[in-house]
């Protein structure tokens, strides 16, 4: 089993950096998110990137982005590019083949994530030097380091969940990144909605979240993360059916 | 080796109310090119993925090379190699990377799969190209490469959907040969679906035809040219006048008789001598220079067989 899924990785590893367009297309969408997240945010906030949490930007949206941009590939572009059967065909067993992609997609968003973290642990001792190495401290380290293995998890989960049943890999980002924003855009009308009901209200809301613990607020999310990310995985392992997949 | 590499036994797979196999029963004897015949819509590929277990019928079993194909679909699927309707080859690998992965997937060893990567791409003649991206290749390499593939972890059984469909006479040649090198030297099964019939001709054993999901014919290609094609007279000469014509009519083992300027066409209504047909005309005057005794084509004989099913 185990034997399997490395050979999946091995195939999806080779393909990861050649499907869906140029390498420079590629390279570029790489480049944008990792240049903001690492080098500019982290510039701008000096100090309070490595001692406060605005870390754990690029902790959420570097797996969301990236993972959610390959992902989509992993079923419906096997499909779109009609390979899917004779995968189907040979001996591989469910679980290698969707355990196999899916390892591909999460490494790839987390060891990003992480290079990341430390890019931007750079740019702040470089741009902020006071003659003392600015390290983040364990609570924070390990709430990233958590946080954006979570989170590639669950954008894999749900991104596979999505692209097992999608025609096309444009149907599945865009269904993908859909379900991703359509949370965040609800919540933007909600702080809108609440803004218009006067400024007593946003007043209360701030004072809830400055005396809330940030760190207890990533541990909420971390594990509300888990349980949904292991509900996502279990769903698309009852929905891989060959039956269905050679039919689609 | 089990001596029947396919027995299916009354395999049905309805969609809804179309029936796309209906109660197909056949055995395809171990080391042989089994032509599985029919025109676009029949079944076919339909019979390959319920044979790949990829599909679960709706009645009825099957069984490759001695694997249920319902409750051991995993074992046919590491027994077997299969080209199905689309090559499945990933474009933008190169073709020494796509039969590195399926040799992985066999587990085939490292110096395994580097022999076998060598031998199969040299015998198919791509070897000095192993390393480009196929993306850029022709249809008719690509699917030499599917095949190679499919071929790839020594197989007892391959199933080929199609190999020669959209390729053209030489690419469709190239890919036959390949086939027929490959099958003699290797040993192994094939199944394979086509509708074009002197391909079947020209490579299989056995046969069979399907309509509508339903075997209507099967065995040898010389067997069915017999059963369903009547035997014909070809005679080129002069002198075919009109009471010859009725001579040849009032025989009893003649069926029809056409005249095209000065070839006459004498359909037989059974197995029979030409020579007293050839004795009765020239007695009448004709002047013979070729007389030709001829057999239905596998085309004829699939034509007559889907009237015969209308």
């Amino acid at each position: 089993m185990i034997a399997d899924i490395l050979t999946v990785m091995w195939k999806e590893r080779k393909l990861l950096f050649k499907q869906g367009g140029s390498r420079f297309k590629t390279a570029f969408v790489l480049v944008v998110p990792l240049i903001m997240v690492g080098v500019f945010l982290p510039w701008q906030e000096g100090a309070g990137w490595v001692e406060g949490y605005w870390s754990i930007i690029g902790s959420v949206l570097i797996p969301l982005l990236l993972v959610g941009m390959v992902i989509p590939e992993s079923f419906a572009g096997e499909r779109e590019r009609h390979t899917l059967v004779t995968l189907l065909a040979s001996r591989l067993s469910d679980q290698a083949i969707l355990f196999g992609k899916v390892a591909v997609a999460v490494g790839y968003g987390w060891v990003v994530a992480l290079f990341t973290l430390v890019l931007g642990l750079v740019t702040v001792n470089i741009a902020h030097w006071d003659g003392q190495l600015m390290f983040f401290t364990p609570g924070i380290a390990l709430s990233n380091v958590a946080l954006s293995l979570v989170m590639a998890g669950f954008m894999a989960g749900l991104g596979v969940l999505i692209s097992l049943r999608s025609a096309t890999v444009q149907g599945a980002t865009q269904f993908l990144m859909g379900a991703t924003f359509l949370p965040l855009i609800v919540l933007q009308v909600i702080a809108l909605v609440l803004l218009q009901m006067g400024p007593g209200v946003m007043d209360n809301i701030s004072e809830l979240f400055a005396s809330v613990n940030p760190a207890h607020v990533i541990l909420i999310a971390i594990a509300v993360l888990v349980v949904v990310t292991i509900g996502l995985f279990w769903t698309a392992k009852v929905k891989f059916q060959r039956e269905r997949l050679t039919l689609d | 080796m089990a001596e029947v590499a396919i027995r299916i036994d009354n395999l049905k797979r309805y969609f809804n109310s179309v029936k796309a196999v209906d109660g197909l029963s056949l055995e395809v004897p171990a080391g042989t090119i089994f032509g599985f015949l029919g025109p676009n819509g029949s079944g076919k590929t339909t019979t390959i993925n319920l044979l790949l277990g990829l599909l679960e019928p709706t009645d009825g079993r099957a069984e490759i090379l001695g694997f249920d194909t319902r409750t051991q679909a995993n074992e046919v699927r590491a027994n077997i190699g299969a080209l199905l309707e689309y090559p499945g080859i990933y474009e933008q690998m190169s073709a020494e990377e796509n039969l590195e992965f399926y040799g992985r997937v066999w587990r085939m060893s490292d110096t395994e799969r580097q022999s076998r990567i060598k031998e199969l791409l040299t015998q198919i003649g791509l070897w000095e190209r192993r390393e480009e991206r196929v993306v850029k290749w022709s249809r008719g390499m690509k699917q030499q490469l599917a095949m190679a593939r499919a071929l790839m972890h020594h197989p007892h059984l391959v199933f080929l959907d199609e190999p020669t469909a959209g390729l053209d006479v030489v690419a469709a040649t190239t890919i036959r040969e390949d086939l027929a090198t490959l099958v003699e030297r290797e040993g192994v099964t094939v199944f394979m679906t086509t509708h074009n019939m002197s391909e079947a001709e020209k490579l299989c054993s056995q046969v069979a035809v399907i309509r509508a999901g339903k075997l209507v014919a099967l065995g040898a290609p010389d067997a069915l040219r017999r059963r369903a094609g009547n035997p014909q007279i070809e005679v080129v000469g002069n002198g075919f006048s009109e009471s010859v014509l009725n001579l040849l009519r009032a025989r009893p083992e003649v069926a029809t008789v056409e005249l095209h300027a000065d070839r006459l066409s004498i359909h037989l209504s059974e197995e029979t001598d030409t020579a007293p047909l050839v004795s009765l005309m020239v007695n009448a005057g004709v002047q013979i220079e070729e007389v030709h005794r001829g057999k239905a084509s596998l085309e004829e004989v699939f034509m007559t067989l889907m009237e015969e099913e209308r």
